[in-house]
């Protein structure tokens, strides 16, 4: 492989991380207001980028984009109001087996709604066929958007958690339930807010990748278990690790493609997810002894 | 143990009576479905007893049918005549190759269904004890993602890989002689027979399973379910326990895998899907979890329903929806055992007293 065709993959692999580093924020973010992993989640990126393709059609751009990612919310606060919500301190098998379910219920109503079809939103500048060359190296403005919109999307969540009162009390409720909420803040709020912002995170995503990777009913299981995969690699909860961590688990699975048969792409991800769940299932920053504590 | 012979005894009545009222009507086609579910209860049998009785969540277990059945499908459709060499002539010299004419009248040489049942279930009890360690391990949701990833591996490998068909699956595999005079086969003249067959498999894997939630296992794996902790403090060695019983599932999985295999005459990777792996956990949960009976009546029930084609393009979604039904209303399973005690006690309050 020479330089050129290396730096090529790498272009992919960001481009792919970008998009499992967007889902892994998700998962973190309902795991850190819950403690629960949404299965669902990859069901956010593909109604996300399925509703924009559909508002595409009488609206603008920007504007199909912006209702795909409220509809998504709409849709991520109604489950967590229906579903969870007022479920009295369930175990987390429970909890498991019911995202799993409204994954599939998820998936199968798109399936009724749309078909089987494969669909993706026209490009944001340019067409399939236009690039940049950069040295040896040819990128897909597409690309720029996803890196550039992800990375605009960790700011603003950063800052969001860091300055603003609603962030600071999705942390404290994150932090210690109980103790927020003797400080007045509604944990159940939180919870249902935690579900609308990952919502309407993953629905983001959905729409500027859709270009690129495509989108159809079922292309939610394989996001769900690449951002799963990142979320642990960063270290369950961390959110700016799991930034970090999509590029790497991206940037593997495009260099696997040299190596292997595309066909096995998924495996490479999947066997890197059981090698970390058996190794080291803190994650590769996050700390062994905290791990320990936590409840699984 | 009386009581449990009672049960046996009943159940057997019940298939009995079933094919000799569809064939009284006139009906017998639906044997054939029937017969299908009876090795899909296997699967979910076994899963029961891993995710009711020992409290392990698996979203893996289509994996395990999967690699029992596309390993004998492969074995028993490869042929090996091109091949020659020395491991070919040692494997015919030891009596486990067969010659058969295939389908444009040339001759076939594979393995005996036998030994390819043999090696296909050895296999995967052998994956299953090489992750088991590791993963059960794991609790909760790392447990769930862990099963969920190894589903996904044997899937995505069954549909990428050539050798056993990608999207098509192996088609064509051969009938399986279990003994003189006993086929396992779909030919619509062997239907009744075969119906039995299947059901004598899941009753007997049914008397193995009541025996052993009665054993000194089962009570072991009770307490594991309970409090893991607490178990291992009593002294039970709960990690040894934990993989005996996930080996023990996978194998029933495996099992299933073969015969439903060699009776449908091929397999699709759409067996080892997930949503076949959560079609069973589905089935477990609304058979009551720790409830062996609950979970074989449902098993039969959904799967001729579904096999049937009663939940049309809803299949999927009806066992979605019956997952998060069963989660939200009653998170201990539908069928729980102690369900007809609680429903007695709602009726007759003054301690089953009835007021004359």
């Amino acid at each position: 492989m020479n330089l050129d065709l290396f730096l090529q993959y790498m272009v992919a692999g960001v481009t792919y991380g970008t998009i499992y580093g967007i889902v892994a924020v998700g998962f973190n973010m309902i795991y850190n207001a819950t403690g629960i992993i949404n299965f669902a989640q990859g069901e956010f990126v593909m109604l996300g980028g399925m509703t924009a393709v559909t508002l595409g059609r009488f609206l603008p751009l920007p504007a199909a984009i912006l209702g795909a990612v409220l509809i998504t919310m709409i849709v991520g606060a109604l489950l967590e109001i229906l579903f969870i919500r007022w479920l009295h301190r369930p175990s987390v098998l429970r909890m498991i087996v019911i995202t799993i379910g409204l994954s599939i219920l998820i998936r199968e109503g798109a399936l009724h709604i749309w078909g089987e079809s494969v669909r993706a939103l026209p490009y944001f500048t340019g067409t399939s066929v236009t690039s940049i060359r950069l040295g040896g190296v040819y990128i897909s403005p597409q690309v720029l958007w996803v890196v550039g919109i992800g990375a605009v999307v960790v700011a603003i969540l950063a800052g969001f958690f860091r300055y603003t009162l609603l962030g600071m009390q999705m942390r404290a409720c994150a932090a210690n339930r109980d103790a927020a909420r003797l400080c007045g803040i509604s944990a159940k709020n939180m919870v249902t807010f935690s579900f609308m912002l990952s919502a309407g995170i993953g629905a983001l995503g959905g729409c500027i990748v859709s270009p690129i990777t495509y989108v159809q009913y079922d292309s939610g299981v394989p996001l769900a278990i690449k951002g799963f995969t990142v979320a642990i690699l960063g270290g369950l909860g961390n959110s700016l690790a799991s930034a970090g961590a999509g590029m790497l688990l991206g940037i593997l699975e495009s260099l696997s493609i040299s190596v292997l048969p595309a066909a096995y792409k998924d495996v490479i991800s999947v066997a890197i997810l059981l090698g970390i769940l058996f190794v080291r299932p803190s994650g590769l920053f996050g700390s062994v002894e905290e791990a320990r504590l936590k409840e699984f | 143990m009386r009581k449990q012979g009672l049960q046996i005894a009943g159940f057997a009545t019940v298939v009995a009576a079933i094919q000799l009222v569809t064939s009284l009507t006139g009906n017998v086609y639906h044997l054939t479905q029937l017969t299908m579910s009876a090795y899909y209860s296997l699967v979910v049998l076994g899963l029961c007893i891993l995710t009711g009785y020992a409290g392990q969540i698996s979203i893996g277990h289509a994996g395990f049918f999967a690699i029992g059945g596309y390993l004998s499908a492969l074995l028993t459709t490869h042929d090996l005549s091109a091949h020659g060499g020395l491991i070919v002539s040692g494997l015919a010299a030891m009596g486990i190759l067969t010659r058969r004419p295939d389908l444009y009248g040339g001759d076939l040489l594979t393995v005996h269904p036998w030994p390819a049942c043999i090696f296909a279930v050895l296999t995967a009890v052998a994956i299953a004890f090489a992750i088991g360690g590791p993963v059960l391990k794991l609790k909760g949701h790392y447990l769930a993602m862990a099963t969920l990833g190894f589903g996904i591996i044997v899937y995505r490998i069954v549909l990428g890989t050539e050798l056993v068909g990608s999207a098509d699956g192996i088609y064509n595999v051969p009938a399986f002689p279990l003994l003189p005079g006993i086929v396992v086969s779909g030919k619509s003249s062997l239907r009744v027979m075969n119906y039995y067959v299947a059901w004598g498999f899941v009753i007997l894997g049914m008397v193995f399973l009541l025996n052993l939630v009665r054993s000194r296992v089962g009570r072991a794996l009770a307490s594991i379910h309970g409090a893991e902790d607490a178990a291992e403090a009593m002294g039970i060695p709960t990690a040894r326990y934990k993989l005996k019983i996930f080996v023990v599932s996978a194998a029933f999985a495996a099992v299933a895998g073969v015969l439903l295999t060699h009776y449908n005459g091929g397999i699709g990777p759409s067996e080892s899907s997930v949503m076949k792996s959560v079609r069973y956990l589905a089935i477990v949960a609304i058979g009551g979890m720790a409830n062996l009976w609950g979970t074989l009546l449902m098993s039969l029930l959904l799967n001729y329903l579904s096999l049937r084609g009663y939940f049309g393009t809803y299949d999927d979604a009806v066992f979605g929806g019956i997952l998060i039904l069963i989660m939200l209303f009653a998170p201990d399973g539908l069928l729980r055992r102690q369900l007809f005690e609680e429903l007695r006690a709602a009726v007759f309050p003054a301690g089953g007293e009835k007021e004359t």
